[in-house]
């Protein structure tokens, strides 16, 4: 099904002499250049390599956390950051760095798995609306307007409302919410891309569906939904830990950044770093994974812009 | 329609037995089947829309299982908190984005830019309720200048009205100001770099008649269009920030309402709020056309 190259020359007849072989075919994200370009955005390089850190905390926790994130010490409760802690410990006692650390991969990994099905359905849903267009996109495109009616945080609520809390739902709720914005970046791009010379030669060739969306469109279309991706992530993040601190995310005793600033409200008369430390990790992530986002917009789709910053606030 | 069909069915898959929630642990199973004939839970799944959907149509959407009031008054009753914080947070959203992205439009790439850039990153990255939380520990907690939460009608006592709207109208008020300074920047900058502009100046039109009646004009429809987005999203209640300031607002309702498992108030609410979002998109549309008279045709 791969097939052998075809020889797509021929089916390129406003191409000149020279140029033939490289103009004919689409061209593609090339890694190297894309990475070389963004680390040469000082303020994209930096987000990356933070988050990059981030990610090892989050995956290295248990080696990493000085403590585990149950270990109740009475005797040491609600002590100042010191040497010992460094950021601290809560009513209980509780390491608050090593439950910073140990939420790191609680939060991310709800934020990934939220934003990998969000984007992996709003993309398909957007891809069928985009390429087929006629009643396929409106009947799908009619969908998410009525699923992007609704608030983003009351929507996540009411999911959470039906299935009961927990990491697991959480994921699901803030992904049903990220659907919309998902569909509609990638139909938007690929209503871009179905009309490409090179589609049309490919599709002229009798290239199937399936080849076309895979091979020559997607690829095309990625930019803007790669520049997505790290900006929902920064708000999946956020919306965790807002969930969490309504009490409908992550459950206690887990650790999770929003359920820690919950839990650090009610003493942050007596003991700041206990809401301060996990509202510092929360704030560390989303701006970096915003800033990525950004970098990665200048890099891959700079018509875009500010145009979408912020949409899913 | 569609909205309406989403929110009756989301609603419907709640667990729990709203009823047995609402009579306690001691009753008889005659005030139940009473109780359940009616609310009319007891009917079928779409009899029960067409009832809930027809009377909404009217203002009925029903009444709450847990206080017995209608649905609508417990609605009217938060609209005045929600309403006013909404309005507040837009006018320091606007107070802070449009000269801020005025300005770093004006000098791109000059230290007003990257200052005003890099404190839009912060404020969109910054989570609302932990800025809430700080806030109330300075002013509330340290400083002890406001009250750390709560609301009163501006009719029974304005000072104190002000006091407590000014700290939850600045925390949602920077995150959306925050989100319109970018539109605001990227807006005037793409208007700035128009045809009609430079003809403009070159015809010798003071700077400042350019800027107001060439630039400033056409910057405004992106700016309409996220303002009206984003008044739709503080009118939905902002629910976390109305939790750390007790605001009797929306959203702290609607979350009452999931945890008492509230179906009439929780549907009542969510359509509302899928109703004022579709509203607040027509206005956006209908200022469009009064300030772009090109759209009108």
């Amino acid at each position: 099904m791969t097939g052998a190259p075809l020889p797509e020359p021929a089916v390129s007849p406003t191409a000149t002499e020279a140029g033939v072989s490289s103009t004919a075919r689409p061209p593609r994200p090339r890694w190297r250049q894309t990475l070389g370009l963004l680390a040469r955005n000082p303020t994209a390089a930096v987000a990356a390599t933070v988050l990059l850190l981030i990610v090892l905390v989050a995956v290295f926790d248990e080696a990493i956390a000085p403590t585990g994130p149950n270990e109740i010490a009475v005797q040491d409760r609600l002590q100042p950051p010191s040497l010992a802690h460094p950021f601290g410990t809560d009513d209980l006692g509780r390491d608050i760095l090593s439950r910073v650390v140990l939420g790191a991969a609680v939060s991310l990994r709800v934020g990934f798995l939220a934003v990998a099905f969000a984007l992996v359905v709003g993309a398909l849903i957007g891809l069928l609306a985009g390429y087929y267009g006629r009643w396929v996109d409106d009947v799908l495109m009619r969908l998410m307007d009525i699923l992007f009616a609704f608030p983003a945080v009351l929507l996540a609520i009411a999911v959470l409302a039906v299935r009961g809390p927990g990491a697991g739902n959480t994921a699901l709720a803030i992904g049903i919410v990220y659907i919309p914005v998902f569909a509609r970046v990638t139909r938007a791009s690929v209503l871009g891309v179905r009309e490409e010379v090179y589609v049309r030669a490919s599709r002229s060739v009798g290239a199937s569906d399936l080849r076309l969306l895979t091979r020559h469109v997607l690829p095309n279309a990625a930019p803007p939904i790669i520049v997505q991706t790290s900006i929902s992530l920064a708000f999946a993040v956020l919306a965790e830990a807002a969930l969490s601190f309504l009490g409908l995310g992550t459950q206690p005793p887990n650790p999770s950044w929003g359920l820690m600033l919950a839990e650090g409200r009610g003493f942050i008369d007596l003991a700041w770093w206990l809401a301060f430390f996990p509202g510092m990790a929360i704030f560390l992530t989303v701006l970096c994974f915003n800033l990525l986002g950004d970098g990665l917009r200048d890099v891959l789709d700079p018509r875009q812009r500010t145009l979408m910053a912020g949409s899913g606030r | 329609m569609g909205v309406s069909v989403i929110v009756f069915g989301l609603v419907q898959l709640v667990p729990g037995d709203p009823i047995r929630l609402a009579l306690g642990t001691r009753f008889d199973q005659e005030t139940y089947d009473a109780l359940l004939a009616r609310s009319g839970l007891d009917q079928p799944l779409v009899t029960q829309y067409f009832g809930w959907a027809g009377r909404a149509l009217t203002g009925d959407l029903g009444v709450s299982f847990r206080s017995g009031e209608t649905v609508t008054s417990l609605i009217a009753e938060r609209l005045p908190a929600t309403l006013t914080l909404a309005f507040a947070s837009i006018l320091v959203a606007l107070l802070i984005a449009v000269p801020l992205g005025t300005l770093s439009a004006l000098r791109p790439r000059s230290v007003v830019d990257r200052v005003a850039t890099v404190l839009s990153q912060i404020g969109i990255s910054v989570p609302e309720f932990w800025m809430a939380i700080v806030l109330i520990l300075v002013f509330a907690g340290t400083l002890g200048w406001l009250p750390s939460g709560g609301y009163v009608p501006l009719t029974e006592d304005p000072g104190g009205w002000a006091q407590r709207l000014l700290m939850p109208a600045v925390v949602t008020g920077v995150v959306s100001g925050s989100v319109i300074t970018r539109f605001v920047r990227s807006s005037v900058l793409e208007a700035l770099g128009a045809d009609h502009v430079r003809t403009a100046q070159a015809k010798g039109l003071p700077a400042r008649q350019v800027f107001t009646w060439h630039v400033l004009r056409n910057a405004l429809l992106p700016l309409v269009t996220v303002t009206g987005v984003q008044l739709a999203y503080l009118l939905s209640g902002v629910v976390v920030v109305e939790i750390v300031f007790s605001w009797p607002g929306l959203g702290q309702l609607a979350l009452q309402a999931v945890q008492a498992r509230d179906y009439p108030v929780l549907q009542g609410a969510i359509l509302l709020f899928a109703v004022v979002f579709l509203l607040i998109n027509l206005v956006v549309d209908l200022l469009y056309t009064a300030i772009d008279p090109r759209i009108r045709r």
